[in-house]
């Protein structure tokens, strides 16, 4: 699966683990939710940056003890249709996390700009479609309604433009 | 009304773009029929039995006169010159070619119109009062409000992917005729004891398989704070609403899962964690929208037209339809006009490319140029003078949209069933023509009084026939078509589920059926007494025994 940021395709240096896989000795790694409750001890010595695989089941609210540690968190989209990760991705930029935020699974271009808008600033994608597709995808919309959600420079948030005297919301650094 | 802005415009053309570059797709065979599913379903596109039928949405049920002759212009030049007004105050072209679609979509957006989540897992057209800015009872005109939600839930990024459809209705009156305890979301407008505006807040109402009456969450929600709290509504449902079952995916499910006391305690937590400052926008946002929303230039008028009484006095037809399809306005001198669209033996809702010219060439004239389209599937003139209502009526007559039956036993609910729908188990317009034919005499249904006959043709509900006085449901008894009856259901601020009366009727007898209904009401009626107030009183037993009483 190619790793896709706001800028096109690059190479995904992260290494994932399964639940039985061995740690590495060093090297940025990504661990189950499951994983990181029970190994969390081990997984902080860790030579190397942490990431977890958060499931659709669990309140984010469970990871506010790890988050200093994490650098990266994928959430996963078990079908297009399933909405849950959109909220849960807006619910971790809420409670502070900055670092990387990965949609997986069923991730399609139709949906990749609703994706960024909540958050998230890589994609687990099919390779169907060539980097341009997904490019375009991500912007096909050149305007929102609402306030408050990750957009590159350009893009329009239509009530904070009619109401530029009104208070600002507060600045969200632009994914990607 | 509201006027699109520079960016409503540029939102509603790059989205009719990508649609039309999505359909492109779809012809050359780029697409699947599969994967350009869920992207015409978000436009609004279905495929039913026969062809592709186009849903376009009215927001909160006004249009313009412009918008309404543009609608009968589609009408003609792409479909079978008519168009069927829905329970959800929006429009359907049942005769629609794919390669048509992107043509569509751009005359639409020429008068400020989008099909924009008419269909889909996501929040749908927002419907509330029909007499909206005009009714007499009204606190507060409930319009920009329903605009406001229009464009804060369009292509809203984080719940786009709900568990399933979702569905907002807002009364501004003590009178509730916008059904909001059975919508996923009723808003209530009303004042708390410092008279402060604010809403109610009902969540988890809904008809389909499983009917409720929405809970009440909050009492009192001020004004400005409506949208973040509808924003925590959102996140609870789209987190923890089911998507296991596609039958229990609704917000009415979860809300009684796990009971109205923990669903608050969820909104309300994740209420208390947004920030403060969202409002002062959104508040300002609301008043740029009520601006366009403000009173009409009305004339100071009299109570009294002599011009009125006299036609009223001169034209027994006249003053037939009168009595029922007149409502008080707000201003002296001035009615609600309710335009059937309910013609002895036609079908609900349905109206052709003349008539909605006529109805526009009415609006311009007579009504400051708004039409209405009710959840009822009737139109409504909102502000005419008493002195022109003698004209309007005999417009309607010619046009043969002035049936003398609004909220009678002829002003029936249906579906399009099995004679359009992909999903439907039974046909529901021969049905409802059969009853209307049954009761032609208008006399007679005038004296019968206020009744609500509502028919679905599948389970589904679109005819909402759980809050129908009677209530009728097709369905499929190896494969012959026949039809519940329930009694009791109302959609009014004191709103009911109907009760099954007993086994069901086929097609041919339920006009039959319905009529036996009637005359036991009419027998142990009390002067005065409506049916739903009998019934409520009686109980099922009488109608019971008249309809399945061997002989």
């Amino acid at each position: 699966m190619p790793l896709l940021r706001l800028n096109g395709f690059v190479t995904d240096t992260w290494v994932h683990l399964g639940d039985a896989d061995a740690l590495p000795a060093s090297g940025d790694i990504v661990v189950p939710y499951a994983r990181l409750l029970r190994e969390w001890e081990q997984l902080l010595k860790h030579d190397g940056r942490l990431g977890a695989v958060f499931p659709n089941i669990d309140r984010v609210e469970a990871l506010t003890l790890f988050l200093p540690r994490l650098a990266l968190i994928v959430l996963p989209f078990p079908s297009f249709t399933d909405g849950r990760a959109y909220s849960l991705a807006r619910q971790l930029r809420e409670i502070g996390y900055r670092g990387e935020l990965r949609a997986a699974g069923n991730v399609l271009p139709d949906q990749l700009q609703f994706m960024r808008q909540v958050g998230f600033d890589s994609f687990d994608v099919s390779d169907r479609f060539e980097a341009s597709v997904w490019l375009k995808a991500s912007r096909q919309m050149s305007l929102a309604y609402q306030r408050g959600l990750y957009r590159p420079a350009g893009e329009t948030e239509v009530w904070s433009e009619r109401h530029r005297e009104a208070e600002p919301w507060l600045e969200q650094p632009h994914a990607g | 009304m509201y006027r699109y802005d520079e960016f409503d415009h540029q939102f509603v053309r790059e989205r009719t773009s990508q649609f039309a570059d999505q359909a492109q797709r779809r012809l050359s065979g780029e697409l699947t029929e599969d994967e350009f599913r869920p992207l015409r379903l978000m436009n609004g596109l279905y495929l039913q039995l026969h062809a592709y039928m186009l849903r376009i949405a009215i927001p909160y049920g006004t249009l313009s006169a412009r918008q309404m002759r543009q609608l009968a212009m589609i009408a003609r030049k792409w479909d079978k010159n008519y168009g069927h007004f829905t329970t959800r105050q929006n429009i359907q072209f049942n005769w629609i070619k794919l390669e048509d679609t992107a043509a569509i979509l751009a005359a639409l957006a020429d008068v400020e119109m989008h099909a924009i989540q008419t269909s889909g897992n996501c929040i749908r057209n927002v419907t509330t009062d029909h007499w909206a800015g005009a009714a007499a009872d009204e606190i507060a005109d409930p319009r920009p409000v329903g605009e406001l939600l229009r464009q804060w839930s369009s292509l809203h990024p984080e719940f786009s992917f709900l568990p399933r459809k979702f569905k907002i209705a807002v009364t501004g009156a003590p009178n509730d005729r916008a059904a909001v305890k059975v919508h996923d979301i009723g808003l209530r407008m009303h004042h708390d004891e410092n008279g402060a505006r604010g809403w109610e807040v009902m969540v988890g109402g809904g008809q389909g398989r499983t009917p409720v009456i929405a809970v009440t969450v909050r009492d009192f929600l001020p004004e400005n704070e409506l949208l973040a709290y509808l924003e925590a509504i959102m996140r609870v449902y789209n987190l923890y609403g089911r998507r296991d079952n596609k039958y229990k995916a609704r917000i009415k499910i979860l809300v009684h899962e796990i009971g109205p006391d923990k669903f608050r305690q969820e909104v309300e937590a994740e209420y208390a964690k947004r920030p403060k400052q969202e409002t002062e926008v959104e508040e300002k946002e609301l008043a740029r929208i009520a601006a366009y929303f403000a009173s009409p230039a009305f004339e100071k008028l009299s109570r009294w037209s002599a011009r009125f009484e006299e036609a009223r006095t001169g034209n027994k037809d006249f003053a037939q339809w009168v009595r029922t399809n007149i409502a008080a306005h707000r201003v002296d001198g001035y009615a609600i006009v309710n335009i059937s669209l309910k013609p002895v033996g036609g079908i609900p809702g349905d109206a052709s490319a003349e008539q909605m010219d006529v109805a526009a060439d009415l609006a311009e004239k007579y009504s400051f140029g708004e039409v209405r389209v009710s959840h009822a599937q009737n139109l409504v003139l909102p502000h005419v003078k008493r002195d022109d209502l003698f004209a309007v009526w005999q417009a309607l007559v010619a046009a043969e949209m002035a049936t003398a039956n609004y909220g009678l036993a002829g002003d029936i609910i249906a579906c399009p069933g099995l004679d359009y729908c992909a999903l439907a188990t039974a046909r529901a317009i021969p049905v409802s023509q059969s009853i209307s034919r049954k009761f032609a005499d208008i006399d007679w249904q005038q004296d019968i009084g206020p009744l609500k006959i509502n028919i679905s043709g599948c389970i589904n509900a679109c005819g909402h026939h759980h809050v129908g006085h009677i209530g009728i449901l097709g369905l499929d008894k190896k494969g012959e078509e026949y039809y519940q009856i329930t009694l009791g259901g109302s959609s009014s601020e004191e709103a009911s589920i109907g009760s099954i009366l007993g086994p069901g009727f086929a097609g041919p007898d339920v006009a039959d059926a319905i009529e036996k209904i009637v005359n036991t009401y009419m027998g142990l009626r009390q002067p005065g007494e409506e049916f739903l107030s009998a019934y409520r009183r009686v109980g099922p037993q009488p109608f019971k025994e008249a309809l399945y009483a061997t002989a």
